[in-house]
C-alpha cells in the first residue's frame, strides 16, 4: 500500500521551473530520500506535499492514501497539515515560537487537530516530549525553545510532528544545522520513530550519507528533475546515472597518508584564551592548548560548535592575543610576525567579503599593503590560478556563486605570499561537488606553493581527506593528536571515538553498522 | 531582578545629578542675571545686592549647587524678610518669579499633563496599531497605499496646524465642542474628557504616524519568519497565527517607545499646552526658561530626567514579560 504517490509534479515560479516532472511513490511506513544540492528543487518539492506555496504554479498530482491533494482549498488543506502529514524543518531555532513554551505549541497543534481538551492536549505534548527522549519532558514542556539546546529544539520539533500521529513526516533537511554527534542522534530518533509508530518518512538532504544510512529508497535530484530512483543500496552502490555518480566521487574519501618530518614553523605552548563575562564565570574558548604545525604539512582541527575552532584560528594568525601562553611563527612572537606572513581563510565566503567593492579590488588591498603600486595584473593572475576568469576582477560578490566566492577568499589569502594558511571551515556552506573542487584546488596550491596549512573543520570525512594530522577538540582542549590514518583506524579517546560513529557515510551497509555501533556505544542517551 | 532593580534606581539617581550638575553649570555660564529681571526698572545697585541675597544668587555656584542637593535631600531654611520659612524634603527652591515653591508649581500641573500624555497614548496607540496591522497585511494593496499615505501626512503636519484646524473646525464652526480648558478628572470626568478630546487628537496624530509604520514594519518581518511558517504547515489557522504569533513579535519595538513617549508628552507638549490653554509642565517650563526662573527649570528638567528613567525600567520589565528571551541583567 502507498502513502504518497506524486506524478509528473511541476513546481513553477513565474518563469522559473523549480520542478520539472517530477514522480515517485513512497510506501506506507517506508523511508524514501530526495538529495539533491541547492537548486535542485527538493524543497519545492517537500512544500508542495503540504499546499505551502503562495506564489507558484503547480501541476500533476500529488496523491495521498487515495487523496487527491493538488485540489484542496484552504479549509482541507489545514486538516491535513500537522494531522496527517506533518514537516520537520532544517533551522530548529528559528522554527519554533520564541514567545511560547514548547509544550504550549506542542499542545496548540494537538488540541487543533483532536478537539482535545487542554488538559489532554499538555498530556500529549509531554507523552511526545517523552518519545522522543527529551530528559524530564513534563518540566521541560514549560521551557522555551531558547532554553533548549539545537539537538533538544530538533527533538521537539520532532515530538510536535508525531503530536497528531500524521501518516507522513516530511522531515526538510532536519540535521543540516546540527553537530555530527547530534545529527546522528537525529537521524536514529527519526528511524526509532518510524519503526515504532509505522509513519512513512520522507527525508530530503543534501547529504548522500544522511540518506543512506536511513532510507529505503533514494530520489536523486538536479535541476527539478529525479535523475535517478530505485532502492538506495542499488543507486548508491551501482548508479547507473552520471550525475549521481559525480555526487558519490565528490563526496570525500581517504587519501594515501604523507609523511611529514618539516621542523615546526608555528608552535603553540600552552595557550589559553578566556573571554570576560560580566558576572559571571569567564569563558574558557581555549584552555592550555599545545601543538606544532609543521612546515609543509595540512593540520587538520576538528571539533563540534563551541569547541574553540574559531578561537584558536584567530590566536594562529594574530587576531585575538592569546590570555596565557605563546605562540610563535618561525620562532618569533606571533604579534611580531612578518607582514602579511600568515593569512586566513574564513568560513562564508559571502559575509568576509565588502559587498559594495569588487572582488579585485579586495583581493588587491593586502597588495597594496604591502608596497604594490599598480597590482591589476597580479591579482589577475591570482583568479586565473585560483580557477577564476581574469575579467571576474570587476565583478561584486553577489555576482558569484558559493564555490567561486569561496576561490575570491582563497585568492585573497593567498595574495601576500603568506607561509601559513590558517583555513576555518573553508568548504563547509557549499554543495558536495562545489566542495570537492575547493579542496583540490587548496591540495593543488599547497603543493605548488609549498604551504603550510591549518584545516579547521567540523567534518571528520573532509579533514580524512586533506589533513596529514588531526587533532581533536573538545571544550577548548586537544583531547587526541596523530598522523591522520591512525587517528581514524584507531581513535584513542572517547570523544573521537563517538565522533568517528556519527560521522555520515555513503554506502548503506557501513551506514548501517554504524548505527549499531552507536547505539552499542549507548549515545542515544540524552545528551544532546 | 532585585538587583536589577537596584541599579537601576542607582543608576537614575547618578543621571539625575549629573542633570542637575549640568544645568548649574550652564546656568552660571550664561550671561544674563535673574536678579535684574526680578528687581525690574528703576533698580538701585544696593536693591539689586538686596535681591541677589535674597534669591541666593550672590554665593558662588558651587556653594548654590551644595544649597540646593542638600535642600533637595533634607530640606532646608530660606530667608523670608526677618523670619525664615522651612521648605521640606525634597525642596526643589522657590520660583524666583513667582514666589511659590516648585514643588507645588509641578504637583499642580502634572495631573494635566499626565491626562494629555495619557490620553493621547491611548488614541495613537489604538489608531496606529489598528492601521499598522491592516497595512501590513495588506502590503502593497489599495489600502497599504492610503494608510502609508494618511502616515506620511500625519508625520509632515506640524501639530499647531492640526490643532488650529480642529478647533476652528469643532469649537468655531460646528460648535460641537467647548474651547479647552483644563477640568479635574476628579471634578467631572466627563467634562475632563470632553475638553481634552480635541488635544488629545492633535497630539495623536504623529504619535499614529510613527506606531502604524512600526507596526507595518513589524507585522511584515514577523510573518516572514521561520515559526511563522512552521505554524502554517501544522494547520493553524490565519487568524490565529496574525493574533497570537506575528503580533506579538511585531509589538514589540513599541513597548520602549510608547513608554519613552509618554513621558516626554508629560514634560515638553508645549505647542499643545500653549494652543489649547492647558497648565501643563511644558509652558511652566517654556515660561521659566524665558524668566531665567533656575530653581523651576531645574525642577521641571529633573523631573522629566526621572520621569524618562522611570519610564525605561518600566518599559525593560514590560519587554521582559513579552518576550521570554530577555534576560535583566
Amino acid at each position: 500500500m502507498t502513502t504518497l504517490t506524486v506524478e509528473n509534479l511541476r513546481i513553477r515560479f513565474g518563469d522559473t521551473v523549480a520542478v520539472d516532472g517530477l514522480s515517485f511513490e513512497l510506501p506506507a511506513g517506508s523511508a524514501l530520500g530526495i538529495v539533491g544540492e541547492s537548486g535542485s528543487g527538493k524543497s519545492a518539492t517537500a512544500l508542495a506535499l503540504l499546499g505551502l506555496h503562495t506564489s507558484a504554479t503547480i501541476e500533476g498530482r500529488i496523491s495521498f492514501d487515495d487523496l487527491d491533494l493538488t485540489g484542496l482549498n484552504d479549509k482541507q488543506w489545514r486538516q491535513i497539515r500537522g494531522a496527517r502529514i506533518a514537516m520537520v524543518f532544517q533551522e530548529p531555532l528559528t522554527a519554533l515560537s520564541p514567545f511560547h513554551t514548547i509544550g504550549d505549541q506542542i499542545a496548540e497543534v494537538y488540541r487543533l487537530h483532536s478537539g482535545a481538551s487542554r488538559q489532554a492536549a499538555r498530556q500529549r505534548a509531554v507523552e511526545v516530549l517523552r518519545q522522543v527522549h527529551i530528559p524530564d519532558p513534563a518540566g521541560r514542556a514549560a521551557s522555551y525553545p531558547h532554553q533548549f539546546s539545537g539537538g533538544m529544539r530538533q527533538r521537539a520539533l520532532i515530538a510536535m510532528a508525531l503530536a497528531c500521529r500524521p501518516r507522513l513526516i516530511v522531515a526538510d533537511e532536519p540535521t543540516t544545522a546540527l553537530d555530527v554527534t547530534v545529527q546522528a542522534q537525529i537521524l536514529d530518533l527519526l528511524d526509532e520513530v518510524r519503526e515504532t509508530t509505522g509513519t512513512s518518512l520522507l527525508l530530503i538532504s543534501h547529504d548522500l550519507g544522511v540518506v543512506a544510512g536511513s532510507c529505503d529508497r533514494v530520489v536523486v535530484m538536479r535541476r527539478g528533475l529525479a535523475v535517478e530512483q530505485g532502492e538506495t543500496a542499488a543507486v548508491l552502490g551501482a548508479p547507473t546515472d552520471a550525475y549521481t555518480r559525480e555526487l558519490l566521487q565528490a563526496a570525500p574519501h581517504p587519501t594515501p597518508p604523507r609523511k611529514n618530518d618539516g621542523k615546526p614553523l608555528l608552535r603553540l605552548a600552552g595557550v589559553r584564551k578566556h573571554f570576560k563575562q560580566r558576572r559571571r564565570e569567564p569563558v574558557k574558548a581555549v584552555d592550555d592548548v599545545t601543538l606544532d604545525v609543521r612546515a609543509g604539512e595540512t593540520l587538520g582541527i576538528v571539533g563540534e560548535s563551541g569547541t574553540g575552532k574559531t578561537t584558536l584560528a584567530r590566536l594562529m594568525t594574530g587576531l585575538l592575543t592569546q590570555s596565557a601562553g605563546t605562540i610563535t611563527l618561525d620562532g618569533v612572537d606571533i604579534a611580531r610576525r612578518p607582514g602579511g606572513s600568515v593569512q586566513m581563510v574564513f568560513q562564508d565566503p559571502l559575509s568576509s567579503l565588502n559587498p559594495r567593492r569588487t572582488i579585485g579590488e579586495s583581493i588587491a588591498d593586502p597588495l597594496r599593503l604591502s608596497g604594490v603600486r599598480d597590482p591589476r595584473s597580479r591579482v589577475e593572475d591570482l583568479l586565473e590560478r585560483v580557477g577564476l576568469a581574469r575579467r571576474e576582477y570587476d565583478r561584486y560578490p553577489h555576482q558569484l556563486s558559493g564555490g567561486m566566492r569561496q576561490r575570491v577568499g582563497i585568492a585573497r589569502a593567498l595574495a601576500p605570499g603568506p607561509r601559513l594558511i590558517v583555513c576555518d571551515e573553508p568548504v563547509s556552506s557549499l554543495d558536495v561537488t562545489t566542495q570537492a573542487q575547493v579542496l583540490a584546488l587548496l591540495e593543488d596550491l599547497r603543493e605548488e606553493l609549498g604551504l603550510t596549512m591549518v584545516f579547521i573543520s567540523h567534518d571528520l570525512a573532509v579533514l580524512r581527506q586533506i589533513a596529514d594530522r588531526v587533532a581533536v577538540l573538545a571544550d577548548g582542549r586537544i583531547v587526541e593528536i596523530g598522523d591522520t590514518a591512525q587517528v581514524y583506524a584507531a581513535p584513542q579517546h572517547p570523544y573521537t571515538k563517538e565522533l568517528l560513529a556519527a560521522v555520515p557515510v555513503a554506502d548503506p551497509a557501513e551506514a548501517r553498522r554504524l548505527r549499531a555501533l552507536r547505539r552499542s556505544l549507548d549515545l542515544s542517551d540524552t545528551k544532546s | 531582578m532585585i538587583g536589577y532593580l537596584v541599579r537601576r534606581v542607582g543608576g537614575a539617581v547618578l543621571v539625575l545629578f549629573g542633570l542637575s550638575l549640568l544645568l548649574y553649570g550652564l546656568f552660571y555660564l550664561a550671561p544674563s542675571d535673574p536678579a535684574i529681571l526680578t528687581c525690574g526698572k528703576g533698580c538701585t545697585p544696593e536693591r539689586l545686592a538686596e535681591v541677589r541675597h535674597a534669591l541666593g544668587v550672590d554665593d558662588p555656584v558651587a556653594t548654590q549647587y551644595a544649597h540646593f542637593v542638600r535642600g533637595l535631600v533634607a530640606g532646608r531654611d530660606y530667608p523670608a524678610g526677618p523670619a525664615t520659612r522651612h521648605c521640606p524634603a525634597p525642596c526643589l527652591g522657590y520660583s524666583f518669579e513667582t514666589d511659590q515653591p516648585v514643588t507645588r508649581l509641578l504637583l499642580d500641573r502634572l495631573p494635566v499633563s499626565a491626562s494629555l500624555a495619557l490620553g493621547a497614548e491611548v488614541l495613537a496607540l489604538t489608531a496606529g496599531i489598528g492601521a499598522g496591522v491592516l497595512s501590513g497585511l495588506r502590503r502593497y494593496r489599495w489600502l497599504d497605499r492610503i494608510v502609508n499615505g494618511l502616515v506620511l501626512a500625519g508625520y509632515a503636519v506640524p501639530v499647531f496646524l492640526v490643532g488650529l484646524l480642529l478647533l476652528l473646525l469643532f469649537c468655531v464652526q460646528l460648535q460641537w465642542l467647548p474651547f479647552p480648558s483644563y477640568v479635574p478628572l476628579t471634578t467631572d470626568p466627563l467634562a475632563w474628557a470632553r475638553n481634552l478630546l480635541l488635544p488629545w487628537v492633535a497630539l495623536a496624530v504623529i504619535q499614529t504616524a510613527a506606531y502604524a509604520r512600526l507596526t507595518r514594519a513589524g507585522i511584515q518581518e514577523t510573518l516572514a519568519e521561520d515559526h511563522i511558517r512552521t505554524a502554517r504547515a501544522y494547520g493553524l489557522p490565519e487568524r490565529r497565527i496574525i493574533w497570537r504569533r506575528a503580533l506579538r513579535g511585531a509589538l514589540l519595538p513599541l513597548v520602549t517607545l510608547t513608554a519613552i513617549d509618554l513621558a516626554a508628552i508629560m514634560t515638553s507638549a508645549v505647542l499643545t499646552e500653549t494652543m489649547f490653554g492647558l497648565p501643563g509642565v511644558g509652558q511652566l517650563l517654556v515660561g521659566a526658561v524665558n524668566q531665567i526662573d533656575l530653581p523651576v527649570v531645574v525642577g521641571v528638567t529633573l523631573l522629566a530626567g526621572l520621569l524618562i528613567v522611570a519610564a525605561n525600567t518600566v518599559a525593560d520589565l514590560l519587554y521582559r514579560a513579552v518576550d521570554p528571551r530577555v534576560e535583566l541583567r
